[in-house]
């Protein structure tokens, strides 16, 4: 480092009494703007240091996830595959009826469609908001594939009625726009009537709205049933002897360290109705061999499962704040009086909170997104919403679906982040 | 579990792909488990054999998944995928499969070309059918002394019949069975099915086992739920049940009354690593001798009319595989064929409907 930006330097130059006025460096510069540069150089170096790291969570975690939660409001299936109709919808206002250069635009961009093969993602993009019409595309793109004669209207018509649906045109008028807030309606249950405005679903088809409410209230309860199991354990650990302690950490550590999968496949073998507890009721005579009780492949299996496999993250936390406490306030606050209750309420348990806070934010934002376990255990009945996430992303193919329930999710919890941060203080937070 | 098992698929394959050697070969992505195995017998093995090209089997879940993921991301690693109808459809008309000429195919044994000697529906623009599926109904029959069931009417007789049911966890091959064991002819399951008042019945009908279903999602687990004596009863693939019965000698016995036939189709993703090897392959396991061998392993029908004469027995030597395939005419009467177009326009609406209905208590 160079003389002329060493702060010390400019504190034994002022010290030395020559400059009077500001301090000023060595060579004359002011020390402010000289400390402001070497400071810089310094952040700069720190930050080179994490720039791998930067880059690493850019690119593998960042822009991935963005580029997902990108495909919830911009689904261009439509307006890039038929460029002609949708200009057409942008120069004239809702509530135009289709003249004969609309149909004109129409039919021109089926054939094209028909003939670059792209009619099927067309079509899939209105069958999103038009339950039924992809076949109309497809079946109408086989017969345009040659060309098509004016008059349009009348030739599409022909071919087809349903081309004057007003829905359908409402549908291709707002997928005309890449951009749409269709997927996020839906997710909500909503859906657009025909005339545009927002309403809900019939209740036959609404199922997501329900099943938001029943993934955080199992995460609740999941949360509250670990901190049941886990306090006394935990509580445990830290006070009996480092030897025994050492023992049952392991008991604890051992199923952490077991894949996810395992654990579950086992709940699966002791829970299922041949399986081991019901043999053993049956064995006790505690049931009727035809009474076997139904424990898996529904709610109470997912509870279950849930709240073994995520136990650990509420224990260790727990675990290690737990350690740090003094033994002597509880006793302090004994031989001043406290019953035991008191002493446990007012004297130990606050001082476990900063523990029960990390303890209780991992395990139910963990529980919020779970996926293999309720899918192996839940049956219909111990579904969550990302069971649903996962069912889009495989079996409808239908990402656009999926990403707006994920970031619908996504948000819930920052929600929740936010709440308890102001709520509980995330600097209170003990992870361990 | 079938995310990680699809992630660990496809790095697996990745793996392989990354370290293959220049030579020639091709990837055919598949089903897995028993029909597996029949395709590498019956197709990979010979073909190999008579070009030098290896073949690389890859397993999904559903090999539409994979194939949709590399196209959207412009990396496809697969040569030759095996799909349902209505993604063989569906994917053809997004534009992601190559259009195949069905004059390139070889003709039958006796000249017949190609064209006529696939069954009706068994040739498409960027698709080739290899097997037929059907999915049925089994149950245990040591679960029922006395008379055992016999109808898909039987499936939903709670009183007669008492026991937990398998059914798989998709709308497809759900209500199509509520509305026959209703008495609806076969075909006329599509019309009801498109309208309100249909849909309705056969959830209706659904409803009255709903509290005693177990759902299943792959095709290995109907098979399991009925071994471990957790369901009576379910629905499921005849070649697993076929596997199981005469594989592994287990009590069950198939309902072939209210069967659902699928074809299977083999489709070549555009830009695929090796379009000529993929091509080859095709034109090769499609031929009359290569459908007829599958047989030899696995209880799924050829597509080809010219095949149904050579199958014989089964790989044991002493099973005969007529009765046990989905296309005896025996089995027709109340199968109901898979409407790849319904399906297409449909799926999504009754999923959503299906998923309501399930997650309500």
């Amino acid at each position: 480092m160079s003389d002329a930006l060493d702060p010390h330097a400019a504190v034994a130059t002022t010290a030395g009494g020559v400059a009077t006025g500001r301090l000023t460096t060595a060579d004359g510069r002011p020390l402010s703007r000289a400390l402001a540069r070497s400071q810089m150089r310094a952040r700069r170096r720190a930050f080179l240091l994490v720039l791998p790291l930067l880059a690493f969570i850019l690119i593998t975690f960042v822009v991935p996830i963005g580029q997902m939660l990108q495909r919830s409001f911009h689904n261009d299936g439509f307006s890039r595959n038929m460029p002609q109709i949708s200009a057409w919808f942008a120069e004239n206002p809702r509530g135009t009826d289709p003249d004969e250069a609309a149909w004109a635009a129409l039919a021109a961009d089926l054939t094209a469609a028909a003939e670059a093969r792209t009619i099927g993602v067309v079509g899939t993009r209105i069958n999103y908001d038009v339950p039924g019409t992809r076949s109309l595309f497809t079946a109408t793109g086989r017969q345009v594939r040659g060309g098509i004669e004016p008059p349009f209207r009348e030739a599409l018509l022909e071919i087809n009625e349903a081309w004057s649906s007003p829905r359908l045109w409402n549908a291709m008028r707002v997928a005309s726009s890449p951009y749409t807030v269709n997927f996020y309606l839906a997710s909500m249950d909503r859906t657009r009537a025909e005339d545009g405005s927002i309403q809900k679903v019939p209740p036959q088809q609404q199922v997501y709205g329900m099943l938001f409410m029943r993934t955080f209230w199992l995460s609740l309860l999941i949360t509250g049933l670990t901190f049941l199991l886990g306090f006394p354990i935990a509580h445990l650990l830290a006070t009996l002897p480092m030897r025994k302690s050492n023992l049952l950490m392991i008991l604890v550590l051992l199923p952490f360290w077991t894949s996810l999968l395992v654990r579950t496949t086992s709940w699966m073998v002791l829970l299922q109705q041949q399986g081991v507890i019901n043999d053993i009721l049956v064995w006790m005579g505690v049931i009727g061999g035809s009474q076997r009780l139904q424990m898996i492949y529904n709610q109470t299996g997912t509870i279950i499962a849930m709240t073994h496999i995520l136990l650990p993250f509420m224990i260790l936390p727990l675990y290690s704040v737990m350690r740090t406490i003094n033994p002597s306030y509880v006793r302090a606050a004994r031989s001043l009086g406290a019953t035991s209750w008191t002493a446990f309420r007012r004297v130990y348990f606050p001082q476990t909170l900063p523990g029960l806070g990390a303890g209780a934010l991992l395990v139910f934002i963990l529980a919020v997104g779970y996926y293999i376990t309720p899918a192996l255990v839940g049956g219909s009945s111990g579904q969550l919403i990302s069971n649903m996430i996962a069912m889009h992303m495989t079996d409808t193919l239908n990402w656009s679906m999926a990403a707006a329930l994920a970031a619908l999710l996504l948000a819930a919890v920052l929600i929740l982040y936010w709440v308890y941060d102001r709520m509980v203080g995330i600097d209170n937070l003990k992870l361990g | 579990m079938k995310f990680v098992k699809q992630t660990m698929v496809l790095s697996t394959a990745l793996g392989v792909l990354g370290t293959a050697a220049a030579a020639q070969e091709v990837n055919v992505v598949s089903w897995g488990g028993a029909y597996e195995i029949s395709q590498v017998e019956a197709y990979n093995k010979p073909f190999t054999e008579a070009t030098g090209i290896r073949v690389n089997m890859i397993a999904a879940d559903n090999p539409a998944t994979p194939l949709k993921a590399q196209v959207e991301a412009r990396n496809v690693t697969g040569d030759v995928f095996d799909v349902e109808v209505s993604d063989a459809i569906r994917l053809c008309d997004e534009g992601a499969l190559v259009e195949i000429d069905p004059a390139i195919l070889p003709p039958a044994p006796d000249g017949t070309p190609a064209v006529e000697d696939f069954i009706d529906g068994a040739l498409m623009d960027c698709a080739v059918a290899n097997i037929f599926w059907g999915t049925v109904i089994a149950y245990d029959t040591t679960k029922f002394e006395g008379e055992a069931p016999s109808t898909a009417a039987d499936f939903f007789d709670l009183e007669k019949f008492p026991g937990k049911r398998g059914l798989p966890k998709n709308p497809k091959r759900t209500l199509y069975l509520a509305l026959i064991a209703d008495g609806v002819p076969a075909d006329e399951i599509y019309d009801k099915l498109g309208s309100e008042e249909g849909v309705a019945q056969a959830f209706a009908k659904l409803d009255t086992i709903k509290r005693d279903v177990v759902w299943w999602e792959a095709g290995a687990q109907p098979v399991q739920l009925l071994a471990d004596g957790e369901v009576v009863m379910a629905t499921g693939y005849n070649g697993r049940f076929f596997d199981a019965i005469v594989g592994e000698g287990k009590p069950f016995e198939i309902i072939w009354d209210g069967q659902y036939m699928d074809l299977d189709m083999f489709v070549i993703p555009k830009d695929s690593p090796n379009p000529e090897a993929a091509i080859e392959y095709l034109k090769f396991a499609t031929d009359t001798q290569r459908l007829a061998d599958q047989a030899r392993y696995i209880a799924y029908g050829p597509a080809r009319k010219s095949s149904a004469a050579l199958v014989g027995l089964y790989q044991d030597g002493e099973t005969e595989m007529a009765p046990h395939m989905p296309t005896n005419p025996d089995y027709l009467t109340t199968a109901v064929m898979d409407d790849p177009e319904f399906w297409a326009d449909h799926d999504a609406e009754l999923t959503e409907r299906f998923n309501s209905w399930l997650a309500a208590n």
